[in-house]
């Protein structure tokens, strides 16, 4: 429940945006974070609600860390938990699944 | 030293050179303690969970304990407020929570025996899916019972503040951090001499929340990030506060905590929520530590929607196996999941006795699944004594 989770915001509508979490689409709620936060930003998301918007000098290693997380094994705690963190957020946007540059560098 | 972690501002997570430096660096400024063991505690499950998988702990010096504190925010929730659940369950009330939430036993059931019965409990990964939820049958009333720390209670604010659905409401067990520092400090039995914050938690709050704290108990706090090198880098830093007797913060998590935190959270988490004392489970009554909703969102508050009777619980005795659990005295640090007779015989992930057991951010839990205390010695080579 502890950690969050960085994703790149593809669009924002009001007080919701879609985020692109590695390939997984996902609304996030705006209600919290204390910057604007506009399409090609990152923000830090957190059971469904962004708790930042990631500073531009510090998106690389942010993401790089995440990565590193997720390519743990399967049974991992930690990356168990930050899976569960992109399933916290809301349900799943149309078409889903949409890839965003996959790498770090790509993303950047 | 200062000027050591000065150029940790830009980690590599994961070099083995840097971590090897900073596992050098953590020895002597231990042994320049004089005193041992210098013990200090971390609250955070994700603290334990990194320690714990990259085996910190094997190259911690030997005079140096690393422990974890009411840091699990499924395993502090206290009996009552399972119970509450519970029972509201049990009157045919549906519920909403999180997984580890289900296994977490009250004075005798969980929500998972509930369940068994038949009262009907939704899992969701977070309360905007309960929202959902509540939106797709809104004859029917759905309570989300709202555990975790001040990270949760924010999102828990900001539904509450939103025009939620007139069928949800909030069966808050929120709890605030602060407060149970101060506790532990207090306790007879610790021997914490310093405290290493949670990274997330101090994003929203931020560093200067703890000043207070320090000014009041002489113990310094460095707040952390998760990474391994994060972590060893603000160990370094809080020995050396421990080793100078400096009662101060540090912020050793500059990339995402700032001293002010996110104050548009803050500002939603008190609108809606005020502190109140409270018990926690393992720790007793902690003053302050328990959100409740305030008066003004009585309607949204299934404390007062509802009459919720926990003495029909009270008929059943816990198993028996639950009296030999020592997850309290674990959340207190003053044990570790060794010194209990349960741990990995009777009380395993799948069949578990105790709430440290249950939540993938409890002790026992981590402890199970990657050992808790590797021991260095017994492995053929010990590859940070060859570079030291």
């Amino acid at each position: 429940m502890c950690l969050g989770v960085p994703g790149r915001v593809l669009a924002v509508n009001g007080l919701v945006a879609i985020v692109d979490f590695w390939g997984v689409t996902r609304e996030v709620r705006l209600e919290l974070v204390d910057q604007p936060v506009a399409p090609g930003d990152y923000i830090l998301n957190h059971v469904g609600y962004a708790i930042r918007r990631i500073p531009q000098d510090d998106i690389q290693e942010t993401l790089a860390l995440y990565e590193q997380l997720l390519e743990s094994a399967q049974d991992d705690l930690m990356a168990a938990d930050v899976r569960s963190e992109v399933q916290a957020t809301g349900d799943q946007t149309g078409g889903g699944g949409r890839k965003a540059g996959g790498g770090t560098g790509a993303n950047g | 030293m200062a000027d050591a972690h000065a150029a940790l501002t830009r980690l590599q997570f994961r070099d083995p050179e840097r971590a090897a430096a900073l596992v050098r660096a953590l020895h002597r400024v231990t042994a320049e303690v004089r005193r041992e063991p210098v013990a200090i505690m971390h609250v955070c499950g994700s603290h334990e969970q990194a320690i714990a998988r990259f085996g910190l702990r094997a190259v911690f010096p030997r005079s140096l304990d690393v422990i974890m504190g009411p840091g699990c925010p499924v395993c502090i929730t206290d009996l009552p407020e399972v119970d509450e659940a519970v029972a509201l369950a049990r009157q045919g009330i549906r519920l909403a929570t999180y997984a580890d939430m289900l296994k977490v036993r009250g004075s005798a059931l969980s929500l998972a025996d509930v369940q068994a019965e038949g009262a009907r409990i939704d899992v969701v990964y977070s309360i905007t899916q309960a929202v959902a939820l509540a939106r797709k049958t809104p004859s029917e009333p759905l309570v989300f019972f709202a555990t975790g720390f001040e990270t949760t209670a924010v999102a828990t604010a900001a539904v509450i503040l939103g025009d939620p659905p007139p069928n949800l409401s909030v069966l808050s067990a929120h709890k605030y951090i602060p407060p149970v520092m101060a506790i532990v400090s207090e306790m007879p039995d610790t021997r914490v001499e310093g405290f290493l914050a949670a990274g997330h938690a101090a994003t929203i709050t931020g560093w200067g929340i703890y000043e207070a704290f320090v000014a009041r108990h002489r113990k310094p706090v460095v707040v952390a990030g998760f990474e391994p090198l994060d972590i060893l880098a603000g160990l370094v830093r809080l020995v050396e506060l421990v080793r100078d007797a400096a009662p101060e913060v540090a912020n050793m998590y500059p990339r995402c905590v700032t001293k002010e935190g996110n104050l548009q959270a803050q500002q939603q988490l008190w609108r809606v929520f005020r502190p109140i004392g409270g018990r926690w489970r393992g720790i007793a009554h902690v003053p302050n530590g328990n959100l409740r909703l305030r008066d003004e969102w009585a309607g949204v508050d299934a404390r007062r929607r509802f009459e919720i009777d926990v003495a029909s619980l009270w008929d059943t005795a816990p198993p028996a196996l639950v009296q030999q659990c020592i997850c309290g005295d674990i959340m207190a640090g003053i044990a570790s999941p060794r010194d209990c007779a349960l741990f990995g015989r009777e009380c395993l992930p799948d069949s578990a006795v105790g709430a440290c057991m249950v939540s993938s951010e409890g002790t026992c839990r981590i402890w199970h699944q990657y050992g808790g205390h590797p021991d260095l010695a017994a492995l053929p080579v010990d590859p940070y004594a060859r570079r030291a």
